[in-house]
């Protein structure tokens, strides 16, 4: 089934949220796709405790506060969320429309694109090790897809935060698994962490200190992993490596969409935002043009005039009245007051 | 004050440092292959180097945000600093420095 829409935000972030309520003020309803499994983009995925100083009249608030205000502030307008998916293909339909679709293989059509996907999608960081690209998903897996194909197999898991820690726990219960970390010590929710501790002690699982050396290939289906602690090195044949060194932004398939960009950024107007293809739209990080700032307060500011002409798309045979949140009765209905 | 950089082909570079800076921001500006995806915030462990032995004594130790950050690197050594983490002194005058892998 194809879902339809006004826009289509692709990018979860702040300014993807801030988005929503720009656009709803306006009549026009969205749907929000992210790679991630969650909203907030850079402030929840990089620094949900950190305080952030320069959002207007907010003394210091935290990425995480922020975005729980922004979702807080969209929810009036009933936006569709789509997580853990990234957007993979876009194409104009006949009607002028445009069909997005997912890497879970969702379709979604729309008038306008409005891409605020910060520096990319949000992807695992990779070993740097040469060559290795050929054996993801046979022997190397940065994200547990399907679990049944792990049971009772060795398996190395490697990093000592949250993703590392919870499958870990996880896999436990059907493989025969080896955590490796390069200290006794890991940034995990302290639940997780008492729970590992335990199956070490109760022998469910071995710990090891170390880090990754060098990776073989043994072509009968398993892998050598060398690995070192200090000066000493240890080889372990394992079925599956598992390694959770944390996320990190890649520009992805929006390369492939025909749009001008100016190297990694998307070129817009400073009038609408808009980018070289009419009715796609791009704010945020991920957009650039003269002065550009990437600041989320920049974002914010994109959002607004974005969504004037993103009402011209939707609606060309009205009129946009302008008006104030303040003394609107209209948009008091719209946001439920 | 000069800083001394080994790139990952072990190319040598000799930069200008200045004591308003941190050391990211010295290598990331210079051009350096250096990615410093969090601009400094010691949220992403990108700008992750490895400081000679006997200029590790003379900087600040690491702190925990900085430890735990350094659990997402590669190959961490007792040498290993994210250099957004420095600040540039005229004491670090000449100090010596490799890239680590990214
Ligand atoms: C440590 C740190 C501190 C910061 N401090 C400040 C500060 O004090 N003040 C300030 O103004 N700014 C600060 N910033 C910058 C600020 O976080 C960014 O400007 C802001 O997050 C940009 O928001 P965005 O919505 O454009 O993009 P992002 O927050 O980057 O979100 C983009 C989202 O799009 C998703 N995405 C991308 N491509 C796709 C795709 N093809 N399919 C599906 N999803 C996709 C990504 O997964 C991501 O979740 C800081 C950044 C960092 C890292
Ligand atoms: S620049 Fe991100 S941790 Fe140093």
């Amino acid at each position: 089934m194809i879902e339809k829409t006004d826009v289509i935000i692709i990018g979860a972030g702040p300014v993807g949220l801030f988005a929503i309520f720009e656009l709803g003020l306006l009549n026009i309803s969205c749907h929000v796709i992210d790679n991630l499994d969650k909203p907030g983009g850079q402030c929840a995925e990089l620094y949900p405790e950190k305080p952030i100083y320069d959002i207007p009249s907010r003394v210091s608030i935290t990425g995480q506060e922020l975005t729980d205000d922004l979702l807080a502030q969209a929810k009036p307008f009933s936006p569709v969320y789509h997580f853990n998916q990234q957007v993979e293909k876009i194409v104009k339909l006949e009607t002028n429309e445009w069909l997005v679709e997912t890497s879970l293989n969702k379709k979604l059509k729309a008038k306008c694109i409005v891409i605020a996907a910060g520096a990319g999608s949000f992807v695992p960081r990779k070993i740097p090790i040469e060559n290795l690209d050929y054996l993801e998903d046979k022997n190397i897996m940065y994200a547990v897809r399907n679990k049944s194909i792990l049971e009772n197999k060795e398996i190395l898991i490697v990093g000592g935060g949250d993703s590392a820690l919870d499958w870990t726990n996880e896999l436990s219960k059907i493989a025969n698994v080896t955590l490796m970390h390069r200290r006794k010590e890991f940034r995990a929710a302290p639940d997780s962490v008492s729970k590992m501790l335990e199956l070490e002690k109760d022998k469910k699982i071995n710990f090891l200190l170390g880090q990754i050396d060098s990776i073989e290939d043994l072509k009968n289906g398993k892998i050598k992993v060398t690995v070192k602690n200090n000066d000493e090195k240890n080889n372990f044949e394992v079925d599956y490596l598992l390694p959770f060194f944390g996320l990190k932004m890649e520009l992805g398939p929006i390369a492939n969409w025909d749009l001008n960009l100016d190297e990694n950024l998307i070129k817009v107007d400073a009038e609408k935002f808009e980018t070289s293809v009419p009715s796609i739209f791009a704010i945020g990080d991920i957009n650039t043009y003269p002065g550009k700032l990437k600041l989320i307060l920049s974002g914010f500011h994109e959002a607004a005039l974005m969504a004037q002409q993103c009402f011209k798309y939707c609606f060309p045979d009205k009129k946009n009245v302008f008006r104030y949140t303040t003394s609107s009765k209209d948009l008091h209905k719209k946001l439920n007051i | 004050m000069k800083i001394k950089v080994t790139d990952r082909d072990g190319n040598k570079h000799e930069l200008e440092g200045d004591s308003n800076s941190t050391l990211m921001e010295i290598l990331r500006d210079a051009g350096l292959d250096i990615e410093a995806a969090c601009g400094g915030c010691c949220a992403c462990a990108t700008c992750h180097v490895y400081i000679s032995d006997k200029w590790l004594e003379k900087i600040n130790v690491r702190d925990d945000d900085e430890e735990s950050m350094l659990d997402q690197a590669f190959d961490v050594k007792n040498t290993s600093r994210l250099s957004c983490q420095i600040s540039l002194s005229e004491e670090l005058d000449g100090i010596e420095l490799e890239l680590a892998p990214q």
